[in-house]
């Protein structure tokens, strides 16, 4: 299966295909559609230094293509999450896993990132900077270039694992922040979390997520997330997972041909919870179909072919 | 049991003023516990949508439902012989080994939520427990399966426009009732002076928007006393002792 395995900084992946974040549990609670080993790798719902209960309900709505989520980041805390739901993901998952680092300063990234870096399950630290930062009057990091700089710099000067920035598409110059997180040091990108949006219900004229304002996902995200995958590949060289709207095999290979080495599925997880198995076993196929040898040679094409 | 299937529509027919009754038959056998709720895909919208289990025969199963918004909408237009995905088994179901000799039972619905207590009094009866059934509806022209429960237990209806049952709520209905143990389901507001009416041990079925129904997203959670629950997995059914209504 070698045709299909790409590398993410020394970490191995037996395939591009990993659930994103928020969007697949803590990784057990599939295992009971599939054999969730076949999988490139799992990342985790977002990490906070204690637990969170997240937002008031209602934390979701749906549109066209597509859904809202203002979940808020529940998580039982960095340390449940490494005692208690990484043991129980060992049992069923034998691979590396991506752990979602997140915080409301710089400082509680930093103790988050360290404690993950401190676990032999984990092969990434992904770090979620779409969380505001209430030392900057709630501006979230990921629109900063600023705090994008100086928190990749500080978890890497505490830590050893490759780290992954995961940017906010909400910005008006993806690839200044791309930029600003190479030259903080990281490894890699997440390219990208939610865009904003919102739902209002016709018969009251309310918005229908308590948040009014949340994280819009699925597949009518996909073309913004293409584009910065492509336009960010275009200009600096660092590994990238792409996130946005993928579906099926296709849209894996567009990402890669944008630039991405692999791909996140999100929303589509929840609809259908065998996506991600049906993806992996369609890879061959397409792969046939449009004379791929091998899933490596296409990453960037999109910038050289004719 | 939890299972993703295509199934095809036997029946989809209005049996109230906007409320259809809808059956659906699989290839496989499905057993499914009352309480629990399947996630429907409906054309041209991108979250399923979830109903409880009203009844489930060998190889069919049948909700009932209430036309609210649009995908109810598009979904009471699906006919005959259409394919609909279906993810069924979800949820914990109704808890009825916590019933013993002594407990007087009382299944309390309202509006849809008579949907899931159908089940739930087909179960209870061919287990040989005895209840008796109370059903309050707003509008009394969506009253529905009203001699289908009777057949089970008797029964005690209510309407808010008096044009069924008595006028007024489920809990007037209750003040006539003995019972130390009960089941409900239906709105909040409902659930939430059933509670209040009397502090007898019981199970309410909850609802909340979900993203996925099956644990993944975090969407549906509620807090009760002592931690937060997902009410797609450790859910809809929970305990009358670990509701927390302060709130
Ligand atoms: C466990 C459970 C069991 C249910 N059982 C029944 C049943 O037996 N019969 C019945 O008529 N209805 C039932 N409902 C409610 C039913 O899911 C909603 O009425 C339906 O999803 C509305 O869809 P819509 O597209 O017509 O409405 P819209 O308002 O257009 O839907 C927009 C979004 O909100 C969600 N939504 C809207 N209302 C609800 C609600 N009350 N609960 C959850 N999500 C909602 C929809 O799923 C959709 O994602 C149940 C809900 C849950 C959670
Ligand atoms: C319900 C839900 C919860 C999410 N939670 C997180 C999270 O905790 N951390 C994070 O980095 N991204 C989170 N995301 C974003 C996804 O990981 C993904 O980047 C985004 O949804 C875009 O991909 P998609 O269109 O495939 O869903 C969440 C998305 C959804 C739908
Ligand atoms: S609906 Fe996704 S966790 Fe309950």
């Amino acid at each position: 299966m070698s045709r299909l395995s790409v590398m993410l900084s020394g970490l191995r992946l037996e395939n591009p295909i990993i659930p994103a974040s928020g969007t697949f549990g803590f990784g057990y609670e599939f295992s009971s559609w599939y054999d969730i080993n076949i999988l490139g790798s799992i990342a985790l719902k977002s990490t906070t230094k204690t637990e969170r209960f997240g937002n008031l309900s209602p934390r979701i709505a749906e549109c066209r293509n597509g859904m809202l989520n203002a979940i808020g980041l529940q998580n039982p805390g960095v340390d449940a999450v490494i005692l208690q739901e990484l043991p129980k993901l060992n049992k069923v998952f034998s691979k590396k896993i991506i752990a979602s680092v997140a915080g409301f300063s710089p400082e509680e990234y930093v103790y988050v990132a360290e404690k993950f870096d401190a676990v032999d399950q984990v092969g990434i630290l992904e770090i979620n900077l779409s969380c505001p930062n209430v030392k900057e009057n709630g501006v979230t990091f990921a629109s900063c270039t600023k705090t994008v700089f100086s928190v990749c710099q500080e978890i890497k000067k505490k830590t050893s694992k490759p780290v992954y920035i995961k940017l906010s598409p909400n910005v008006s110059d993806i690839v200044e922040m791309a930029i600003c997180a190479k030259n903080g040091g990281a490894d890699g990108l997440t390219l990208c979390n939610t865009l904003l949006g919102t739902v209002i219900d016709t018969k009251t004229g309310r918005p229908v997520v308590s948040t009014k304002v949340a994280g819009f996902s699925g597949p009518a995200i996909k073309p913004v997330a293409l584009k910065n995958v492509y336009q960010v590949s275009k200009e600096i060289n660092i590994p990238i997972i792409a996130s946005g709207g993928i579906c099926d095999a296709d849209d894996v290979i567009e990402f890669l041909s944008a630039g991405a080495t692999a791909t996140e599925v999100g929303s589509q997880n929840l609809v259908n919870p065998f996506v991600c198995k049906e993806i992996i076993e369609e890879l061959p196929r397409k792969m046939e179909e449009y004379g791929i040898k091998d899933l490596k040679d296409i990453i960037g094409r999109s910038h050289y072919v004719q | 049991m939890r299972e993703r299937c295509l199934c095809s529509v036997k029946y989809n027919e209005p049996i109230a003023k906007d409320i259809f009754k809808l059956v659906i038959e699989t290839s496989v056998n499905l057993q499914q516990i009352p309480g629990q709720f399947i996630n429907i895909k409906i054309d041209n919208f991108y979250l399923r949508r979830p109903f409880s289990i009203c009844d489930c025969l060998e190889k069919s199963i049948i909700i009932v439902y209430k036309v609210v918004g649009r995908g109810t909408k598009r979904l009471s237009e699906t006919t005959r012989a259409q394919q609909l995905d279906i993810i069924c088994g979800l949820g914990n179901g109704f808890d009825m080994d916590a019933l013993s000799d002594k407990s007087e039972v009382v299944l309390i619905g309202g509006g849809m939520g008579a949907a899931p207590l159908y089940f739930l009094a087909k179960s209870l009866k061919e287990s040989g427990v005895s209840f008796e059934t109370v059903l309050g509806f707003t509008d009394s022209k969506q009253a529905f399966f009203l001699d289908e429960f009777s057949r089970f237990s008797a029964i005690h209806v209510s309407s808010l426009d008096g044009k069924i049952g008595t006028k007024g709520l489920v809990t007037d209905s209750l003040r006539d009732i003995s019972y130390n143990y009960y089941f409900s389901c239906g709105p909040l507001p409902m659930l939430k002076s059933v509670h209040r009416f009397k502090a007898a041990p019981g199970q309410l079925l909850l609802e909340e928007r979900m993203g996925c129904g099956f644990g993944a997203c975090m969407s549906c959670s509620f807090k009760t006393i002592n931690k937060s629950k997902r009410i797609c997995v450790d859910g809809p059914v929970i305990y009358s002792s670990e509701v927390d209504f302060s709130e």
